[in-house]
């Protein structure tokens, strides 16, 4: 392999990466946005995304992959996401808002640790499909069918077609969040109430149903996550979602917290430097790089690439 | 004569324990002394986060990160010195002599990497502390999961069993003393100061940053012997004995205590390793009870069983010991995790 090939395949590889920690960025940045909140539990909420869609693959799509059942896998997985992030910001959130803001950030650990966990136990429901999971690995059923040829080539670096085809996803998905956020009723209410919420309510916002659509737009988007990333890399177990979360948060912060494009910015940047950091070097390192990139980025700029310094006011 | 009586109240402690847990020591039966090993590394560990999250207010997650470097640190010690034994001392003594030189290095270890990760990562504040110290936590393990001469993911076994109840009685009891010592002094008036509003401390003058490493070194360096104490009771150290659970499971402790408590991780310390030994069959279980817990502590008794206080704060205690002098200026005031003036900033 020549150099330029790899450096092609490396810059593949971490675009590939890069998306999923956006779209898990997204709903990070979002929620923080509205809320102020780190939600821990979101890397979770990715986790449960591929397991519903992997629910969904056993019980009502079986047969033969198609454009139809990807669609309806991955549809059906953001819908069940949705609701489980309403229920968490519903029943786990909303009733802390207004105490210490450590209270929130320790439920969010709690609230992790409860689906990772729960997660785990040995299988109560046997049929139609085993729920919890377990924590042995389980194998993510292909959606779609290429035909023969299952990756192309570009200047000699393979690329998969599923990773194409997440790739362009993700970028539509982003696309569409940019337009809600910044073109409808929707995005002007949900930005209002992250300017200011007080002021948001006494205009007449309704807070507490923004920040719920907010919490539901946002773990779609970590479903969709964690659909994409179980087609490319099939398989999937309770605590896979941790470490990818823990990145997707540092994706958010080097992209500005609270910034939409700063959140996919970030995440493809962290996706590539991860990539071309462990392939020119030690891979065995992969895990810390991630790390190093934040505490970096919030020692030199904390607010990240499109973030705005804020003062302190007292 | 304020200076001996300080002097006393520290040492006091000391020599009344050393007696019953020498007595513990020896009628202890072996089964039961690992159970009893890690009720107290866990005090130790609980006392110790709680200096940081409970008097400072300031959240860490990286508990484990520095348990691991004094784990390795010690255990590198000891092992390297297995067969060398001290002139003209017996061999028991010698073996001591060694572990508590071992202890010590874990400690100062500890605290070099509390300082080094303290340094960078104080100046942030609230959640993002949090995760940057969580973060640091998984470098720490990282890094040692790559070095040869630490075993790699395999870690390092054959250990000496050095550790006994004396020993763990001792370092729990130091870390209460080093506690309560530093709640009614003036670093931890300065670190009640900071926990209650950081930027009034540092309009008065309070070097904050300044308070906040040193509360990290004096905590980093007690996780660096619970660290040291409990890979010389099961004679293993491992990466996988280090993760980000093991740091959570100690927050789990010191929030059900109540942040700023020291009788408070005490308490929730010794029941929760004790509940989860009894339960023993039900371990699939136990990550989800944490995690209920947890949730339904923040809910419905945020501040925990204590809030920020403490046993000797009471009535008929004080009367009891008269020290009326040095619990009227106990520590008191909300804990971090209750209703406060700064939890209306940016929240709706």
């Amino acid at each position: 392999m020549s150099r330029v090939t790899e450096f092609l395949q490396h810059f593949v590889n971490g675009l590939s990466v890069g998306t999923i920690y956006a779209l898990i960025a997204l709903g990070y940045t979002m929620v923080y946005g509205v809320l102020k909140l780190i939600n821990f539990a979101h890397g979770d909420v990715y986790m449960v995304g591929a397991f519903s869609g992997y629910y969904l693959g056993i019980v009502g799509g079986g047969g033969e992959p198609s454009f139809f059942r990807a669609a309806y896998v991955t549809l059906g997985a953001m819908i069940a996401c949705a609701l489980l992030g309403f229920v968490i910001e519903r029943f786990a959130y909303r009733p802390l808002r207004h105490r210490a803001r450590l209270t929130a950030l320790i439920t969010a650990i709690g609230v992790s640790f409860l689906l990772e966990y729960g997660f785990q136990l040995s299988p109560w429901i046997r049929t139609p499909v085993q729920f919890p999971p377990g924590p042995s690995p389980r194998f993510f059923p292909p959606l779609i069918d290429f035909g023969g040829e299952r990756s192309i080539e570009i200047l000699g670096a393979t690329m998969p077609k599923i990773d194409l085809l997440g790739l362009g996803v993700a970028l539509g998905l982003m696309l569409v969040l940019q337009f809600i956020v910044y073109r409808t009723r929707f995005g002007t209410a949900m930005r209002a109430v992250s300017f200011d919420p007080q002021v948001a309510g006494l205009m007449g916002i309704p807070v507490n149903r923004i920040i719920s659509w907010t919490f539901m737009l946002g773990s779609a988007l970590a479903a969709a996550a964690g659909i994409i990333n179980a087609s490319s890399r099939p398989k999937i177990e309770p605590l896979f979602g941790l470490i990818s979360g823990l990145k997707a948060f540092v994706a958010a912060v080097l992209g500005g917290i609270g910034s939409v494009p700063g959140a996919m910015a970030g995440g493809l940047l962290l996706g590539l430097t991860e990539e071309y950091v462990a392939g020119y070097t030690d891979s065995s390192y992969r895990d810390a790089i991630a790390f190093t990139v934040l505490i970096l980025v919030l020692l030199v700029r904390p607010a990240g690439l499109f973030g705005r310094v804020t003062v302190e006011k007292v | 004569m304020a200076r001996a009586q300080a002097v006393f109240r520290s040492v006091l402690p000391f020599l009344l324990g050393l007696p019953i847990l020498f007595a513990i020591q020896g009628i202890t039966p072996p089964d039961y002394a690992l159970i009893l090993v890690s009720v107290g590394v866990n005090v130790v560990l609980a006392v110790s986060l709680n200096v940081v999250n409970g008097f400072t207010g300031q959240f860490s997650l990286g508990h484990a990160g520095f348990m691991a470097v004094g784990a390795y640190t010690a255990a590198k010690i000891t092992t390297g010195l297995v067969g060398v034994d001290l002139p003209f001392v017996p061999q028991s003594f010698s073996d001591q002599a060694i572990f508590a030189l071992a202890l010590t290095a874990g400690m100062g270890t500890a605290a070099i990497a509390g300082f080094l990760v303290g340094m960078p990562s104080l100046r942030l504040r609230g959640d993002y502390l949090a995760i940057v110290t969580l973060g640091f936590g998984e470098i720490i393990r990282s890094i040692i999961e790559n070095m040869k001469t630490l075993g790699q993911a395999t870690g390092l076994s054959g250990l000496p069993p050095r550790t006994n109840l004396v020993w763990v009685g001792v370092s729990a009891i130091a870390t209460v003393v080093m506690a309560r010592r530093l709640a009614v002094s003036t670093q931890g008036r300065a670190l009640f100061a900071i926990r209650e509003d950081e930027v009034a401390a540092e309009a008065m003058g309070v070097d904050t940053t300044g308070y906040k490493v040193r509360a990290f070194v004096i905590s980093a360096a007690y996780a660096g012997l619970a660290g040291a104490l409990i890979s010389h009771a099961i004679l293993l150290a491992t990466p996988r004995m280090f993760t980000f659970v093991r740091s959570i499971e100690v927050v789990v402790m010191v929030v059900l205590g109540g942040l700023g408590s020291i009788t408070g991780s005490i308490v929730a310390a010794c029941t929760l390793t004790i509940a989860l030994e009894l339960l023993r069959e039900f371990q699939a279980y136990r990550m989800v009870v944490y995690a209920i817990l947890l949730i339904a502590l923040m809910l419905l008794r945020p501040q925990g069983i204590f809030g920020t206080r403490e046993i000797w704060d009471l009535a008929i205690v004080r009367r009891l010991f008269r020290t009326r002098q040095l619990a009227a200026t106990g520590p008191a005031g909300a804990s971090p995790t209750e209703v406060r003036d700064d939890s209306t900033k940016g929240v709706v």
